[in-house]
């Protein structure tokens, strides 16, 4: 079936095949490449309204990994992204923290835990429920086996471990920001009265968190969460 | 016609790639941790194949005999990277779970074996059906064995659980239950749908 | 000590076929005899470490810096293809009965997905243990070293276990390639002992 070699028609075929598949692939990149940035901007921006209350703006900060969410003047809190090595690998959460120093929600990116067992991170509800309005000041940011008072998943206390240290990661973050913008002062005094509010508010989540993407017209698609 | 309608069935259990050609091993293995990964996977190849098939049998007169296997490898190439994009755009979940194994099914084997063993001495439209059939046993093996290690190692069915509580037999969600499982089916399968 | 980790990760914590599912086809293809086995793990751990080298720097100084990075799965198996058919020439010559040995799977190491995807992970995935988690052209290397040391490993382990299997007696749906792949999955069972060794 195959027609006789020699080198013309080799080079010849061999080369057009190439041009022909680089030009379509590169069409192909042009087309698709405004998709799929939205994508991944959209998966960002989900990450971001789910770990902090209602906000209208957000500032994405290159060097320190993290975004600053704003309401007009107000400042409602940052979204830290931290990535530490969990159980299988990489373990990338986006943590948002709100001015008074305590976590609002977390939220995992990105992960490589054992299915089952330490991938629960990001499914089981206990677990991701407790990080909600979690205050540093009141509990102590370790597993429970280490004298602290995160609930670990069952059987991945080293998946647990590492989220916490990701939480800590994020709040050394935060502490590093707050001393920039000099507003550490009032972080300490607010922690037992910030927490009940912000637990208060935890309640409220499902209300709160639709109306605070503000990409909206992406959102439409998969408003079914 | 009845010609075509065959193509397809042998693809699916004569010439089954996972249970009878012992083919693409490696993602029949790795994205089969529940169903529906398994199903996305075997869509995923079924895609690759029904197209490189068409390509290649519509260009295999043209290319000369000495540079065949990199003409279809370059051609096969373009189509995985023509679904890397529209599954990164559409389905970017999905591609995230399956990873690494979207670009692999340039090198499985299925895809270049049907090129060389059906798509390049045959028709355009033979083609794409005999790519169609191995798709789908690619496709239901893949499925069928995401479904057994998602009912033993997690207890649910296409995600949806039934056990209550997500505590199955964690082994069989993780590589040895892979092998072990794919060994078993293949039992069952020498053992009833073999025939002589 | 980063290298270190690279290496017992890549040997034994994440080995290529037991852990990653990488190079199947192969792995159950020649390994019916100790000698084939450690033939064909010798080229594939040269294949893979060639070809990890040329194609990190394909990468870092022909696709990144003209924004191709779209070709990559494209220039990749080219280059890998184009090592295989040089690795045979070679073989043919230096070692005639390696090469009869080797037989119709030296073509087919183009298409074991071990080499491409040893190719592909050096340069797009994060490696926890790799500050900044991108791999450098060392670390590269010494990864795709002991990644192919792994499939070693697992190859003349399986074959031994192939060569016992093949006097034993077992039934007849279970004979050949069933069984040898639930002894796998023993294996695998073995190896899971390590995982979470190399965090």
């Amino acid at each position: 079936m195959a027609a006789k070699s020699n080198l013309t028609n080799m080079v010849l075929v061999l080369g057009v095949t190439c041009l022909v598949c680089s030009a379509v692939l590169a069409g192909a990149y042009a087309i698709t490449k405004d998709p799929i940035d939205a994508a991944a901007a959209q998966k960002t921006n989900r990450a971001i309204a789910q770990v902090l209350p209602h906000f209208a703006d957000a500032e994405y900060n290159e060097e320190g990994h993290y975004y600053t969410a704003t309401d007009g003047d107000a400042l409602v809190g940052y979204a830290i992204e931290s990535t530490v090595v969990g159980f299988g690998g990489n373990l990338s959460l986006m943590v948002g923290i709100t001015p008074d120093r305590v976590v609002y929600n977390t939220s995992v990116l990105s992960h490589s835990e054992t299915p089952g067992l330490g991938a629960k991170c990001s499914t089981d509800a206990k677990f991701m429920d407790q990080w909600k309005g979690f205050n540093p000041a009141v509990k102590k940011l370790s597993v429970k086996k280490d004298g602290g008072d995160v609930d670990a998943i069952t059987a991945s206390t080293i998946t647990s471990r590492a989220y916490a240290q990701a939480v800590a990661n994020a709040l050394a973050v935060f502490d590093k920001i707050a001393g920039q913008a000099k507003i550490a002062g009032q972080a300490g005094n607010d922690a037992v009265a910030g927490n009940e509010e912000i637990a208060g508010q935890a309640g409220n989540d499902e209300a709160v968190m639709p109306d605070s993407d503000r990409a909206s017209s992406e959102k439409e698609e998969h408003s079914n969460e | 016609m009845s010609n075509k309608l065959r193509l397809i069935a042998d693809g699916l259990v004569k010439n089954n790639p996972t249970f009878v050609l012992l083919l693409g091993m490696c993602p029949t293995l790795a994205t089969t941790t529940s169903a529906i990964n398994g199903l996305s996977m075997g869509l995923a190849t079924l895609f690759v194949l029904v197209l490189s098939n068409m390509a290649i049998s519509a260009i295999a007169p043209v290319v000369p005999d000495k540079v065949h296997i990199p003409v279809y490898i370059v051609v096969i190439a373009t189509f995985v990277t023509l679904l890397q994009f529209l599954m990164q755009a559409y389905t970017p979940a999905m591609y995230e779970t399956l990873g690494l194994f979207i670009p692999l099914i340039v090198v499985n084997c299925i895809v270049l074996g049907r090129a060389e063993a059906f798509a390049s001495k045959n028709g355009v439209l033979a083609s794409a059906c005999d790519g169609l059939g191995v798709g789908l046993g690619f496709t239901c093996s893949l499925t069928v064995l995401g479904l057994v290690r998602e009912i033993l190692g997690s207890g649910s069915v296409f995600g949806y659980n039934f056990i209550g509580g997500n505590d199955g037999m964690l082994a069989f969600v993780m590589a040895p239950g892979a092998f072990l499982c794919l060994g078993y089916l293949m039992v069952l399968f020498n053992k009833f749908l073999k025939k002589n | 000590m980063e290298y270190f980790l690279i290496i017992i990760s890549a040997i034994f914590v994440n080995n290529i076929v037991l852990a990653q599912f990488l190079g199947i086809c192969p792995f159950l293809g020649v390994s019916n005899k100790l000698s084939t086995a450690t033939g064909m793990s010798m080229a594939v751990c040269f294949v893979i470490t060639l070809a990890t080298l040329v194609t990190y720097l394909i990468n870092q100084y022909l696709l990144v810096p003209f924004g191709i990075t779209f070709l990559q799965t494209i220039a990749f198996i080219l280059v890998i293809a184009a090592l295989v058919q040089m690795v045979e020439i070679v073989l043919k010559k230096v070692s005639p009965s390696l090469y009869q040995a080797l037989g119709i799977f030296l073509p087919l190491i183009t298409t074991n997905c071990a080499v491409l995807g040893v190719a592909i992970n050096v340069v797009t995935k994060e490696f926890a243990f790799v500050p900044g988690g991108m791999l450098n052209l060392g670390q590269a290397l010494v990864y795709a070293f002991a990644t192919s040391l792994g499939y070693g490993l697992a190859m003349v382990i399986f074959a031994g276990i192939r060569e016992h299997l093949a006097l034993n007696n077992v039934p007849k749906a279970f004979k050949g390639v069933p069984i040898a792949i639930i002894s796998v999955g023993i294996l695998a069972l073995a190896f899971m002992g390590f995982s979470g060794m190399v965090k």
